[in-house]
């Protein structure tokens, strides 16, 4: 068992954790282990330590999530015009082929590291770990990771982010968050994006995308963005800094340890963390 | 399908215990799956011979033990199951509500045969 991360035991659950309880018999012999340790434990590890390199560098991650084509992409080219210029920027693609999204972030002037996933359906902690081996964070205040077009499986991989974004385009229909509920309750935000296709998708109501997002008990904020108009771009510029301002006023009052702050990838990671499957 | 990624990742921590225990198989495997995991049990029983092939857990029995969407409510605190995607206290109605069980994807226990269990000793005594 996780003695030290306690990863997903749930109030639910804990009661099911009892000390002592770690090996039987079965009624034919066999050995018996309780183990009750979340499946993703690797990735989470992963997550967490990208985690400590955003953190010890001031930089905010935010991670975007929508299905294909939710614009996504055309989100982060219409930012960099909007955001405030005092934040510099990176972008980290992610994408099953192509170097498509990064080279239209980089025609804004903008570095962009793409990722290409082959098979995988999502981006994952270890992937996110590799890409910052090329990406120097003392140069940046905000990295923007674009996840894979996808609704279901980017939400069970934590990479490391502060904040989740999730778009839902006007064009896919506003029953979204009650057919994708674990998606939308991963977002810290929520963008219902091509606003300006609103007029000609009457069957749209925004107000219903509202009430799905509460029957999840969704608590995040939305924003109501096109990309082509401009709607909603200053609420998102304003949010954005927000969450960078929290972070830093955050991370002063909880300064990152000394031994990460001089953590480089030139030496091999040493993790403490003991994974005491034993018994 | 990140199913076959979930699978590999639960593949590695099954062969770790084995590893450790010293067994000659792994007979089953229980996992404990929450609706708002992520993970589609069907799909990860279906990753699952991919994934164990040519491991010491390639013969097990995959069990998958699925949880209740279970939340309680802020406002009155009152404890209920609920689907997945309305998780509005049944009680009074109010949204604002907490998930106390159903996002788990747990590996739970593992039943391993191992050269001394086969050969019919007496469980030890200690
Ligand atoms: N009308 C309208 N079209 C938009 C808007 N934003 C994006 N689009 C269009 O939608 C299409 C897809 O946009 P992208 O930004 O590439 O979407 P994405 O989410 O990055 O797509 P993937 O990375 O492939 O998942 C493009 O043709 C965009 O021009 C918008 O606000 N309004
Ligand atoms: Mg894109
Ligand atoms: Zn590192
Ligand atoms: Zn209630």
């Amino acid at each position: 068992m996780c003695n030290t991360c306690g990863c997903n035991i749930t109030p639910g659950n804990e009661e099911l954790i009892r000390p002592g309880g770690k090996l039987a018999k079965t009624e034919s012999g066999n050995e018996a282990v309780t183990v009750l340790h979340s499946l993703l434990h690797e990735n989470d590890h992963t997550a967490s330590h990208n985690r400590e390199h955003f953190d010890s560098h001031n930089v905010l991650a935010i991670n975007l999530m929508s299905s294909p084509g939710a614009g996504k992409t055309a989100l982060l080219e219409a930012s960099i015009k909007q955001l405030d210029p005092k934040l510099r920027i990176a972008v980290i693609e992610g994408d099953l082929e192509t170097e498509n999204d990064a080279e239209r972030i980089r025609k804004h002037g903008v570095k962009a590291i793409q990722i290409a996933t082959g098979s995988a359906c999502h981006l994952d902690a270890h992937m996110i770990h590799d890409a910052l081996h090329n990406l120097d964070l003392s140069e940046y205040d905000v990295v923007f990771i674009e996840n894979v077009g996808n609704l279901v499986c980017p939400a069970s991989f934590d990479l490391g982010q502060h904040q989740n974004v999730a778009l839902l385009s006007v064009p896919e229909g506003d029953d979204k968050p009650a057919k994708y509920p674990v998606m939308f309750r991963s977002a810290d935000l929520v963008m219902i994006s091509k606003t300006d296709l609103l007029p000609y998708l009457d069957d749209f109501k925004t107000e219903r995308t509202r009430r799905y997002l509460q029957d999840i008990a969704s608590t995040a904020p939305i924003i109501e963005l096109s990309s082509k108009s401009g709607e909603g771009m200053s609420d998102w510029a304003d949010w954005v800094a927000q969450q960078a301002a929290e972070r830093r006023s955050y991370l002063e009052a909880h300064p990152v340890a000394s031994e990460h702050k001089h953590h480089t990838h030139e030496h091999e990671h040493q993790h403490t963390h003991s994974h005491a499957h034993s018994s | 399908m990140h199913e076959l990624a979930i699978c590999q990742s639960l593949i590695d921590q099954v062969e770790a215990i084995a590893h450790e225990r010293q067994a000659e198989s792994v007979v089953s495997i229980t996992i404990g799956l929450g609706a708002l995991s992520g993970v589609e049990p069907q799909l990860l029983k279906h990753a699952y011979p991919v994934a164990s092939a040519g491991t010491v857990a390639r013969d097990a029995e995959l069990m998958i033990d699925e949880l209740p969407t279970r939340i309680r409510c802020n406002a009155c605190e009152t404890e209920s199951d609920v689907p997945p995607n309305k998780l509005v206290c049944p009680a009074c109605g109010e949204w604002r509500t907490t998930l106390i069980s159903g996002d788990e994807l747990l590996l739970m226990s593992v039943e391993l045969q191992t050269a001394e269990n086969r050969g019919g000793d007496a469980p030890p005594t200690s």
